[in-house]
């Protein structure tokens, strides 16, 4: 186990640092960094020369990325366009965040779950067919439609909810962003489930679990479901990635000042330092979610061992 | 599949070649003669009403794209501010938007750039995937080792972060954002191929431990002859419904990106376009979103509904 999880850890140190020079190379090359300096005019030569070489940008492109990583190891994420400091950014968008995904995850767990369990042990009747045809429905309509629908409705005609959250938003400010941020994995949560169960359900080890006479809801909860929920611990693990970084649809419809808003404000004003920071955070986040999800084998499946 | 064919074919010829006297069996041999897989798998298709329903309603979209004016007389650059937000009416079905632009016409003359964007972002990433796979699926070692570090890294970047790093670099020499369809087409092709490399990647890998691939091997076919006469065509079909339902996620896609500002613009009609333009009126009248919102999802479910078909059709092994 102890080896398994360093020889894992060691694999993603070049996709770390690959990852990281790839968006860091995307910004710092395709993008200007000081584009965004001079307000909404292009800078003239001379300040523009000053301004490269105080950031060190006169210097070539794989000694600025060992500057910036070197900084960034001693704990030093660099300044964004405002003078803040990137780490403080981080401080209130990455909280916020982090609520909205955690609110997104366990909606996808409690109903997408449900939802493909009663429908994989009743494959072909009638809610089987309604709630298929309604995942179709919900992975084809774009996530910003269905968000901006519910905020219309919940929010501006019947008054439900607040149609932009506070600052710093509780969980149930967050219930119908997470609903929205979660709505397509939700869906393919459910028809991963059902899948799952419905191949399951004519194993042999339901079959005798039925005969010695276990209640039904046992041998659903414990043999059926626990054997049927490797796929989908694995789509919902790498999907926590997925959802941080791409909250930034569901961010701009609420107006929530997560990591997706520093993410699209860093981009347009160019900001390199914002990006690379918060993308390089991200990038942690979904290595560690897939490490935890090679680890839930072992615990769903205890014939999986880890040498 | 096309291996599959020639082996059950190559007896019958073999006998025919060589015993002339059972020259009279072969009419009988002929009416029984065993379909294809491929054969198998179009009879099966057709019998679907998904598949019907599906590729109904994308050639219905095709068409559409191809000849607008067939569906809308319409002009759809026409617009004025005088019937602003009037509701659908005999006049327009869809009813006209904030700035009075038909928005029946402008649906129907979007669907060209959507549909031109998806199919093209789809064939480009796929064949980078197609490539990619197949090279690291049939050599295995170190090159797959690369190649596949290669695709965890891409995808270690959030798919939109990184269309809007790629978009906002397009532009003019005034520093202003350029509009047209490339931007979008590179940021889409770039970002989209991980996932179907890493399915042709396996299938590869799969196809090449067969028996026939051994055969031809022995024979001394040459590397080249064994990836792409015998590997490929066999290994291509998870490839293929991947494609076809990532098709109709592109075009999501591309709507997504209108909605964020950094897509498609004026004047090229995109369903993106329309939604963009629809965004700043929302509360008071919802139908110049709703139109082409529809269009993308319709789309969408065509596309994936014929992946599922296809895929059903294609893979004896969920019969």
């Amino acid at each position: 186990m102890g080896r398994y999880v360093i020889r894992r850890l060691l694999q993603m140190i070049p996709v770390f640092f690959g990852t990281t020079l790839l968006i860091f190379l995307m910004v710092n090359v395709m993008g200007d960094p000081i584009a965004g300096l001079c307000g909404d005019r292009q800078c003239d030569p001379a300040t523009a020369a000053q301004l490269r070489s105080e950031f060190g940008l006169d210097k070539p492109v794989w000694q600025q990325y060992l500057t910036y990583m070197g900084n960034l190891f001693t704990g030093d994420f660099g300044t964004a366009f405002n003078g803040q400091k990137v780490t403080e950014l981080m401080a209130t968008a990455f909280p916020i965040t982090i609520r909205l995904t955690i609110v997104a995850i366990v909606f996808e767990i409690v109903i997408g779950i449900s939802l493909g369990v009663v429908t994989g042990l009743r494959r072909g009747r009638p809610i089987d067919t309604t709630v298929l045809i309604l995942t179709l429905v919900v992975i084809a309509i774009p996530t910003f439609v269905t968000g901006l629908l519910l905020q219309l409705l919940l929010g501006v005609k019947w008054g439900i909810i607040k149609p932009s959250v506070s600052p710093d938003p509780t969980i149930d400010e967050l219930l119908v962003p997470g609903l929205v941020l979660a709505s397509v994995s939700l869906a393919y949560v459910t028809r991963l489930t059902r899948a799952s169960i419905a191949e399951n359900a004519r194993a042999d080890y339901v079959r005798t679990a039925v005969a010695k006479g276990l209640p039904r809801r046992r041998v659903v909860v414990r043999h059926l479901l626990r054997n049927s929920l490797i796929p989908v611990v694995t789509f919902i693990g790498t999907d926590v990635g997925a959802l941080m970084g791409g909250a930034i649809v569901t961010e701009r419809i609420f107006n929530i000042h997560g990591v997706g808003y520093q993410l699209y404000q860093g981009i347009l004003r160019q900001n390199s330092q914002t990006v690379v920071g918060f993308v390089t955070i991200l990038v942690l986040v979904f290595l560690a979610a897939n490490l935890i999800v090679d680890l839930l084998y072992a615990v769903l499946d205890p014939r999986i061992r880890y040498a | 599949m096309r291996d599959a064919t020639k082996t059950s074919v190559a007896p019958g010829s073999a006998d025919e070649a060589t015993a002339e006297p059972a020259a009279p069996a072969a009419p009988v041999r002929d009416a029984a003669k065993p379909r294809s897989l491929l054969q198998d798998a179009v009879r099966d298709l057709v019998r679907k009403p998904l598949f019907l329903v599906s590729s109904g309603i994308i050639l219905v979209l095709v068409v559409m794209a191809a000849f607008p004016t067939l569906f809308a007389s319409a002009d759809p650059q026409l617009c004025e501010l005088g019937r602003s937000l009037q509701k659908p009416s005999a006049d327009a079905w869809f009813g006209y938007d904030a700035r009075g632009c038909d928005v029946y016409a402008r649906t129907i003359h979007g669907a060209r750039t959507s549909i031109t964007v998806g199919v093209l972002a789809t064939l480009g990433s796929a064949v980078i995937a197609l490539l990619l796979g197949l090279i690291s699926g049939f050599y295995g070692r170190w090159i797959d080792a690369v190649i596949s570090r290669g695709i965890d890294i891409v995808m270690g970047i959030p798919f939109l972060v990184g269309a809007i790093v790629i978009l906002n670099s397009f532009r003019d020499e005034d520093g202003f954002r350029i509009g047209g369809i490339w931007g979008v087409l590179t940021a889409l092709t770039v970002l989209g191929w991980m996932s179907m490399a890493r399915i042709m990647r396996s299938t590869a890998m799969q196809t090449k431990q067969s028996d026939y691939v051994t055969a031809a091997r022995s024979l001394g076919a040459s590397t080249g002859r064994l990836m792409f006469r015998h590997v490929l065509p066999n290994a291509l079909t998870p490839l293929i419904v991947l494609a076809t339902i990532s098709l109709g996620v592109i075009i999501s896609a591309e709507a997504t990106l209108s909605f964020l500002g950094v897509g498609i613009q004026e004047p090229t009609i995109s369903w993106g376009v329309m939604i963009n333009q629809s965004l700043g009126r929302i509360r008071e009248s919802l139908h110049p979103l709703l139109f082409p919102a529809g269009f993308v999802s319709i789309t969408v479910l065509a596309f994936i509904m014929l992946g599922d078909a296809v895929r059903d059709a294609l893979d004896p092994k969920l019969r």
